[in-house]
């Protein structure tokens, strides 16, 4: 069997890697729990009791709803595979590193995609936002793209077993929310709380949302998507760098 | 004895390795070895525990690059171009399981997937190979439910889906029962049949020994010797031996008096003694029992096995 058409051998490589990836991981425990059931308590701790404008609030929710979806499932497939024996059987398959990668990012990024258009259908019947779609939904993409290589970058370390990643992945990833902007809006933090807030791809994503969901933006969309979109390919990159490390340890 | 030199015909040749070496820190697992296989073989890759077989293996097949020397997979460098060589390839690593969390025909059927197998051809092949592993009733089972015998012939019949031209196999019957051994010795030799080369590692010397063309034995890192199992077998005229009980138990040091025994060793109610002269101490262990009043209740003249040829080239 010979290759003809090596882009043809690259994009089923990766097309196959994130169906085997949605069969297996998107039930699993820790996907449950770190990408639906962390930003729904989430978000129940901080509206319930406390007369919260959800109208107001909303699109930072919808991006901390879609961080966490989209980076739940790639923390989780590396270390899984290497503990469960299947990493070394799935890299003998006619794939590259970066094949897997992209497989495992696309399992993340179509994750983080349905669970928040379902979000936002439903959230549409009570709120009622005159959504600017295109927008929307090339946030979305772009977004969860970022994210979920994010997810991926956080599977690199060699350890032994999956919950010490799902541990380390949420001391990056809850950080990141309480910087971006989600619980208290841009145009009120001043000075190096500001400026940290720069440092996380969610605060780009709510700036974006909230555009999309009440015509307001803090930053600029340029920037918004320039960030999130330099975001990605720094994570791309330390995913791409760290796996090929660290490929063969914990084998 | 072949050794390293194997210049045979060079079309014939599938895996062709020169010079390679893998270091891990301060250790070299690797230290340049070089050898071919040729097209059709079963080739035997023996070695103790640690002495380089599996690093060799994940060389071969493209899991880890070496620090220097070449591979070529059917005339393909496998640093240069992996993908094209991995599709010539079948591999059962070490370690490698399959998806317990699929069923046993997902299991095929991804594998397949990865090799652009298209939909209809494949659903019919994954049928025809659980047929023939014996596992079409548990098609539909996650493996998670398998015995280890199961879960290899799945891992198996993933791994020939796409009918490979090269058939990697490390320590495939490992920790197996007795039946699933013997199918899986089977398939190989089915697939050999078929001219699928297979490279195989194995610790159990007999399986080698009944199924390889070629086996080369690699002791810390560097390859001692390859050949055929028959001639690495007479190699060693020492380990000739004759196997005898008697109905009494003796005192061995009457035996070892003579000089036609080399060494002497107890296996239960036997006594085993490495001669290299058979023929001379079978007749002398008849007078010996019959001056003794002795009984001999067996005897047999046993040749070097490929166990002794690997324990004498790795000590």
């Amino acid at each position: 069997m010979l290759i003809k058409y090596p882009n043809k051998q690259f994009f089923r490589g990766v097309m196959v890697t994130t169906e085997k990836n949605i069969r297996i991981y998107y039930t699993k425990a820790p996907v449950m729990i770190f990408g639906l059931l962390f930003p729904l308590f989430m978000f129940l701790s901080f509206y319930l009791g406390r007369g919260i404008n959800l109208h107001f609030f909303f699109p930072g929710f919808l991006a901390m709803s879609l961080f966490f979806t989209a980076s739940s499932v790639g923390p989780l497939i590396t270390p899984w595979e290497k503990q469960a024996g299947t990493y070394e059987r799935l890299l003998s398959f006619p794939v590259s590193i970066n094949t897997i990668i992209l497989g495992d990012i696309a399992a993340g990024m179509i994750f983080g995609i349905i669970i928040n258009i379902i979000v936002i259908i439903i959230s549409q019947v009570f709120l009622n936002y005159s959504i600017d779609i295109f927008i929307l939904l090339t946030g979305i993409l772009l977004a969860s793209f970022c994210f979920s290589s994010l997810g991926v970058l956080l599977a690199s370390p060699s350890v032994r077993a999956p919950s010490h990643i799902m541990m380390f992945s949420s001391l990056i990833r809850f950080p990141l929310i309480f910087i971006s902007g989600i619980f208290i809006p841009l145009e009120n933090l001043h000075g190096i709380a500001r400026i940290l807030t720069y440092l996380s791809p969610i605060t780009y994503l709510v700036d974006i949302f909230n555009f999309s969901f009440k015509g307001e933006s803090s930053i600029s969309l340029i920037i918004d998507f320039a960030a999130l979109f330099a975001f990605t390919v720094v994570f791309m990159y330390l995913s791409n760098r760290f796996h090929k490390r660290n490929l063969m340890k914990g084998l | 004895m072949e050794n390293q030199n194997l210049s045979n015909n060079t079309s014939n040749k599938v895996i062709e390795v020169s010079k390679l070496t893998k270091r891990f820190e301060n250790i070299t697992a690797v230290d340049q070895i070089c050898f071919t296989v040729n097209k059709d073989e079963i080739f035997g890759f023996l070695g103790p525990n640690g002495a380089g077989k599996t690093t060799t293996i994940r060389m071969l097949t493209g899991l880890l690059t070496p620090d220097s020397g070449d591979i070529f997979i059917d005339n393909i460098d496998i640093r240069r171009d992996s993908i094209k060589a991995k599709m010539k390839m079948g591999v059962i690593p070490e370690m490698g399981n399959i998806y317990a969390d699929l069923t046993a025909k997902q299991n095929i059927i991804l594998s397949g997937r990865f090799y652009g197998i298209p939909k209809r051809e494949l659903g019919n092949k994954a049928d025809s190979l659980l047929e023939q592993f014996e596992l079409y009733d548990r098609k539909n089972d996650l493996v998670r439910k398998f015995s280890r015998g199961m879960k290899q012939r799945v891992n198996i019949a993933s791994t020939i889906v796409h009918e490979p031209e090269i058939l990697f196999l490390d320590e495939p019957t490992s920790g197996l029962d007795v039946q699933s051994q013997r199918m899986i010795k089977n398939i190989i030799k089915q697939m050999n049949q078929k001219g699928t080369t297979v490279f195989l590692t194995t610790h159990n010397i007999e399986e080698a020994n009944q199924l390889c063309t070629r086996v080369a034995i690699i002791n810390k890192g560097k390859i001692v010797v390859i050949d055929r199992p028959e001639i690495l077998r007479r190699t060693f005229k020492t380990t000739q031996s004759v196997e005898i009980s008697f109905d009494k138990s003796i005192d061995d040091t009457l035996i070892k008096k003579s000089d036609l025994v080399n060494r002497i060793e107890r296996l239960g109610d036997k006594w085993k003694m490495y001669t290299d002269n058979p023929d001379k101490l079978v007749k002398y262990l008849s007078r010996f029992a019959e001056d003794k009043g002795l009984t001999i209740i067996a005897m047999e003249i046993c040749r070097a096995s490929l166990e002794d040829a690997f324990v004498k080239f790795t000590e």
